[in-house]
């Protein structure tokens, strides 16, 4: 422990501490741009400057560790001028056209601006200007509004270890680019959002929709429908100042419908659909020996990822459709026979807390006769905006329950939503197809949290499988490798590109509030724990789906309706 | 062709990248596309880092040169000197700006900050000949020269004698 005095106020610290990190826990905010908490400091921005006693310089507190005696002033008249110039460099560069920006009031240099209390331009000159990237379905970059501080770079090379983007150029001409400055839609890029949910500003952000569905919903002949994602749920009420964490399904379901809906149904349905596939193919290749481990093929931005970079390990990610595909594929095919709507009329849109979705819905594989499984889909943050523009006052929504039949879920199904979730549903129903006896403790907490890899491994009638759960993209190359040179011992692996999986989506609600993937989390476990069917099998409006349908998981039908397949795009 | 080049330096060591783009341009006279991703496989790094780099110094070059290249030196003594007006009338003679090759690729026009000739300022050199205390009147006449000539191997063009 090292003693320091921060603004005359005596702090105790550990010893390797930033200052940033010790005038914090004394309660003292020092302002931030480049930092990324866990991440190794660049010191980049300058913005967390503060003042040392016996240092000529300011020293940038996010990069600086504690020592014994250290005299800090983070709130000098010196730091505060400082400070204020950087904010003012930065927004003479940068376009100024808040009020038409898609972060108006969730800017953090718009934060900044009003903090230091800029009221005038004192360094009009010369700003940049690029091009907009539209390239890709699920993310646009608008580099003229970037600040530079490269926390997406670092996000994308150092937590999803993708590299799809870098700094390129130098001084006035620097940007962050794709590789010879090629949209995003032809680069290496998975499109997770990661770096969305990291932007201080609007340089990146999702594609919208919302005018393709508004008009949808304003077109008379149109039957529209929503499905919605697990993890939107447990994160939507953050937007409307809701305690973190909250459960808003009901209001969901309400606000949906009063946005013109004809139904609103769960992606959960589809998610115990997939479990009855996905399960059912595990234990067929367990039993005859196809290619082992088999991945799971839920999340679009790891599947993009492996088509990427290891094509020729293709074999062994499940031909499941993602759960919300099969949920469009089943309204446009059953459904729309059930209730005698020509399919070509149904506009199925999936509010999704992921960017990849977007791209994965125009996925040619993912579409039959041109008519696409699901028409658009909108993330968390986009209805949000849509909620605001019908004048939607959603913490007042009466709460109601999905339409049925594509609404009923199990508990297995909500925690889709979080790293781990898509294991534990289909363990929960792979122990009763292989042993016919049903599981007494449901909870593998083995494969909850946040580790990186997570493990497990089961003895089912004497057959031992183990399982592992790959938590956010970065960790898969170790797994990839072993499968490569054939040392890997996994029969089945989970892998969601996002940290945390889908409740940590490029998607989600955009703050810095650190314990944001915790209490979410917990929110799906609790839905879960409240349910009276955990277990995929056990839903009954599945059950009567593969009665009245597909007659069996995996059957002819069921292949050709609910699976997929996928190309290499190495290049 | 460029791949002999990574023999002389260990695979997955991102310390070598800058050697290894220096000689993968000594063979081609500029960054091709192709040769640029298998440096990135062979030091291990994303194609987006390796391309950051290579943008980031000015010694590395992304579009092939034209067969001849034409730098103007802009330090102190050649600007006091008019080599503003020198650069002007090259770029409106061969109708690019500095650091372009003409469509037909006979000329690349780049600026040098010094090229330490001060004492025959202003000085251009083209390829690897000087010429010193030129005046803008003669400009026309010594691209003349050069576009009749038969073009120059990569390593004269590079300036590397």
């Amino acid at each position: 422990m090292v003693e320091l005095t921060i603004n005359k106020i005596k702090v105790k610290a550990e010893e390797g501490m930033t200052i940033l990190d010790a005038a914090k826990s004394a309660g003292i905010a020092v302002p931030t741009l480049c930092h990324i908490k866990n991440l190794f400091p660049t010191g980049a921005c300058r913005i967390c400057s503060v003042e040392v006693e016996g240092q000529r310089g300011l020293i940038p507190s996010c990069a600086y560790p504690v020592y014994d005696g250290m005299v800090v002033d983070t709130n000098s008249p010196r730091v505060r001028k400082a400070r204020k110039t950087i904010v003012e460099l930065l927004i003479e560069n940068h376009p100024q056209d808040c009020l038409i920006c898609v972060r108006n009031k969730n800017c953090e240099l718009q934060d900044l601006s009003a903090q230091y209390g800029i009221r005038e331009h004192r360094y009009a000159g010369e700003s940049k200007d690029h091009a907009i990237d539209i390239s890709s379905p699920s993310m646009e970059r608008d580099p003229a509004k970037c600040i530079l501080c490269g926390r997406c770079v670092r996000v994308c090379n150092e937590v999803q270890q993708v590299g799809a983007i870098d700094f390129t150029k130098r001084g006035f001409q620097s940007i962050v680019t794709t590789p010879y400055n090629k949209g995003l839609n032809i680069s290496d890029c998975i499109l997770c959002g990661q770096c969305i949910l990291v932007c201080p500003t609007a340089a990146l952000r999702e594609k919208g929709q919302l005018k393709e569905v508004a008009n949808a919903l304003n077109n008379k002949n149109k039957f529209v429908v929503a499905q919605i994602a697990p993890a939107v749920r447990a994160s939507l009420g953050e937007e409307y100042n809701m305690p973190l964490g909250t459960d808003v399904t009901g209001q969901l379901v309400t606000g949906l419908k009063r946005l013109g809906f004809k139904r609103v149904f769960d992606t959960n349905f589809a998610a115990d659909l997939t479990i009855m596939e996905e399960a059912t193919e595990l234990v067929n290749r367990v039993t005859t020996k196809k290619p082992l481990p088999m991945f799971t093929s839920c999340c679009p931005g790891w599947v993009k990822y492996i088509e990427h970079r290891r094509p020729e390990l293709l074999k062994h990610v499940s031909t499941c459709k993602s759960p919300h595909e099969m949920e469009g594929a089943v309204l446009k095919t059953y459904y729309a026979k059930k209730i005698g709507i020509d399919p070509k009329d149904i506009v199925v849109v999936s509010i999704m807390p992921c960017t990849v979705k977007k791209f994965e819905s125009h996925r040619p594989e993912l579409s039959e006769d041109y008519m696409p499984d699901v028409d658009a889909v909108l993330t968390t943050r986009e209805l949000v905006r849509y909620f605001n523009m019908a004048g939607i006052d959603f913490c007042d929504l009466p709460g109601s329950e999905f339409d049925n039949p594509l609404g009923e879920s199990t508990g297995a199904a909500v925690i889709f939503g979080t790293s781990g979730g898509v294991m534990e549903a289909a363990i929960r129903t792979a122990y009763n197809m292989i042993t016919g006896k049903e599981l007494e403790k449901l909870e593998f907490e083995q494969i909850r949290g946040f580790d990186g890899i997570k493990e497990l491994s089961l003895n089912l009638n004497g057959l031992e499988l183990n399982f592992a759960v790959v938590n956010g993209i970065g960790n898969v190359a170790k797994v990839l490798d072993e499968v490569e040179n054939g040392t890997c011992k996994y029969h089945f692996v989970e892998v969601m590109a996002c940290p945390g999986g889908c409740i940590n989506g490029g998607g989600q609600p955009i703050h810095q509030k650190p314990e944001k993937v915790i209490k979410r989390v917990k929110a799906l476990y609790e839905i879960d724990s409240k349910m009276i069917h955990r277990k995929s099998h056990e839903n009954e409006a599945v059950k009567v789906l593969y009665k009245e349908f597909f007659g069996e998981p995996n059957s002819h039908k069921a292949h050709e309706i609910l699976h997929t397949h996928y190309q290499s795009r190495k290049k | 062709m460029h791949k002999q080049i990574f023999e002389k330096y260990p695979a997955k060591d991102k310390s070598n990248l800058i050697a290894l783009l220096q000689g993968v341009q000594d063979i081609y006279g500029y960054l091709p596309e192709g040769a640029l991703q298998d440096v990135a496989d062979y030091v291990g790094l994303p194609l987006s880092r390796v391309y950051g780099v290579a943008t980031f110094y000015n010694q590395f070059r992304l579009t092939p040169l034209g067969e001849n290249v034409i730098r103007v030196c802009r330090g102190t003594a050649c600007h006091v000197c008019n080599s503003a007006n020198i650069l002007f009338t090259l770029e409106t003679n061969l109708g690019i700006s500095a650091g372009q090759t003409t469509r037909d690729k006979r000329f690349t026009l780049e600026t040098v900050a010094c090229i330490g000739a001060c004492s025959i300022a202003p000085v251009i050199t083209v390829n690897d000949e000087y010429h010193g205390k030129v005046t803008v009147k003669e400009i026309p006449n010594i691209l003349k020269k050069y576009n009749a000539a038969k073009p120059v191997n990569d390593k004269q063009k590079a300036g590397i004698k």
